[in-house]
């Protein structure tokens, strides 16, 4: 069965909208779809037009929380929409995951480790791509080099925020990024390496590396290879990969002392 | 029931010309995504395409003319403004000649008023004095 058989059953049904992608010319765009122009929905799925759907996923539920919605989701979405859940950011229990599984043109293309969910509705399960090559190499060198490295990827930043405006993961009302005290307003690039270290402290945890930031950014910035590194310093230390199960405790939504950890 | 919609256009702000979709919901403007597949931007903007979505339902934003008299802002129809505005610029021609005037458009606006206001400045005042925002 695809995708869209499967939200032609649900619509009007089971779920009030299915969010999605609208086939618009060629262009694959994120559409909330009603009974009425369902037609309209996309059946392939570029590997270059991903959104962050779990993002509207979780607006669209603060808009309206008794909203019962589908999503088309590969599985970085998913991951995503997991790690909203444990957050209190999505309510899993009023929406409909479609899983979407990516071929393994798409997964190496994207550089996945895991390029399905946890239940598909289209597609087959592929073999995801190896681990990032960049990390281990940047971890090689000389501490000298792998600033300089940093310093100078940093310094090709022209502050478009598109990072943070895309991530998932990225819901605070107030972000420390916009706050004047830390981040002076017109300095371009911004002050090294702070405004990137503060985003990359905030990944730790949370990042279920979808990828979206990197595909942002203006001047290509290796931005997943900086929020893996941090992601797998919490793995390593606390066993914990951001979006896997809804069952496992993220390290960051434990108080006390590294006791209670154990 | 919300909706959610997004409506593909070209960013206003300057002659690169940057693909990006504008979110809709509930007929308001409620942000701005990079169009992906765009050939030009190919799913990049910058921090003002990425805020371009704020003036549109800014309560700053000036939605009728005002002239200044004694200081204050008072609201005025649009004949009594270009009015006065047509008066100081004929003023200012007529005394310093048509290079004391400049014309500055906006990619805001539709080609075809750029044209117009292109034509003004050449054809009716006399000077070569125009500009654009969007010529960066």
């Amino acid at each position: 069965m695809s995708i869209k058989e499967r939200v032609r059953e649900l619509v009007g049904g089971e779920v009030d909208g299915v969010l999605g992608y609208r086939l618009v010319g060629e262009s694959h765009l994120p559409h909330l779809f009603k009974a009425d122009d369902i037609e309209e929905m996309a059946e392939d799925y570029p590997v270059g037009e991903r959104y962050p759907l779990a993002s509207l996923v979780r607006r669209l539920q603060a808009e309206d929380p008794g909203m019962r919605i589908a999503v088309v989701a590969r599985g970085c979405d998913e991951r995503s929409l997991v790690e909203l859940a444990k957050q209190g950011q999505v309510d899993l229990e009023h929406l409909v995951i479609l899983g979407l599984a990516c071929d393994e043109e798409l997964a190496r293309a994207c550089g996945c480790s895991e390029p399905y969910p946890s239940e598909i509705v289209q597609g087959q399960k592929a073999e995801g791509a190896g681990e990032d090559h960049l990390v281990d190499k940047i971890d090689r060198l000389p501490a000298e080099e792998r600033l300089d490295f940093w310093l100078s990827r940093f310094g090709s930043c022209i502050k478009c925020y598109g990072c943070r405006n895309v991530c998932p993961l990225c819901y605070c009302k107030e972000c420390a990024l916009d706050d004047a005290e830390l981040v002076e307003r017109g300095q371009v690039p911004p002050a090294q390496p702070a405004f990137h270290l503060v985003r990359a402290i905030d990944m730790a945890g949370r990042c279920v590396d979808c990828g979206l930031c990197e595909e942002a950014c203006p001047v290509g910035i290796p931005l997943r290879t900086l929020y893996r590194k941090v992601g797998l310093a919490v793995r390593d230390n606390f066993g914990y990969r951001p979006g896997r199960s809804l069952e496992e405790k993220s390290p960051l939504a434990v108080l006390g002392t590294e006791k209670d950890l154990e | 029931m919300t909706d959610y919609q997004t409506v593909p256009t070209v960013c206003p702000y300057c002659g690169t010309g940057c693909g990006m979709l504008l979110e809709v919901s509930g007929g308001r403007l409620s942000g701005v995504l990079p169009q992906k597949d765009h050939p030009v931007s190919r799913g990049t903007l910058c921090v003002k395409g990425w805020t371009a979505h704020e003036f549109v339902h800014s309560p700053g934003r000036l939605t009728r003319p005002l002239v200044r008299e004694d200081g204050k802002s008072k609201a005025a129809s649009m004949e009594e403004a270009l009015a006065l505005v047509a008066g100081k610029l004929r003023e200012a021609v007529k005394t310093h000649g048509p290079d004391a005037a400049a014309f500055v458009c906006s990619a805001k606006c539709t080609n075809e008023e750029n044209y117009l206001v292109n034509r003004i400045a050449r054809a009716s005042v006399g000077t070569n004095n125009i500009d654009h925002c969007a010529r960066l």
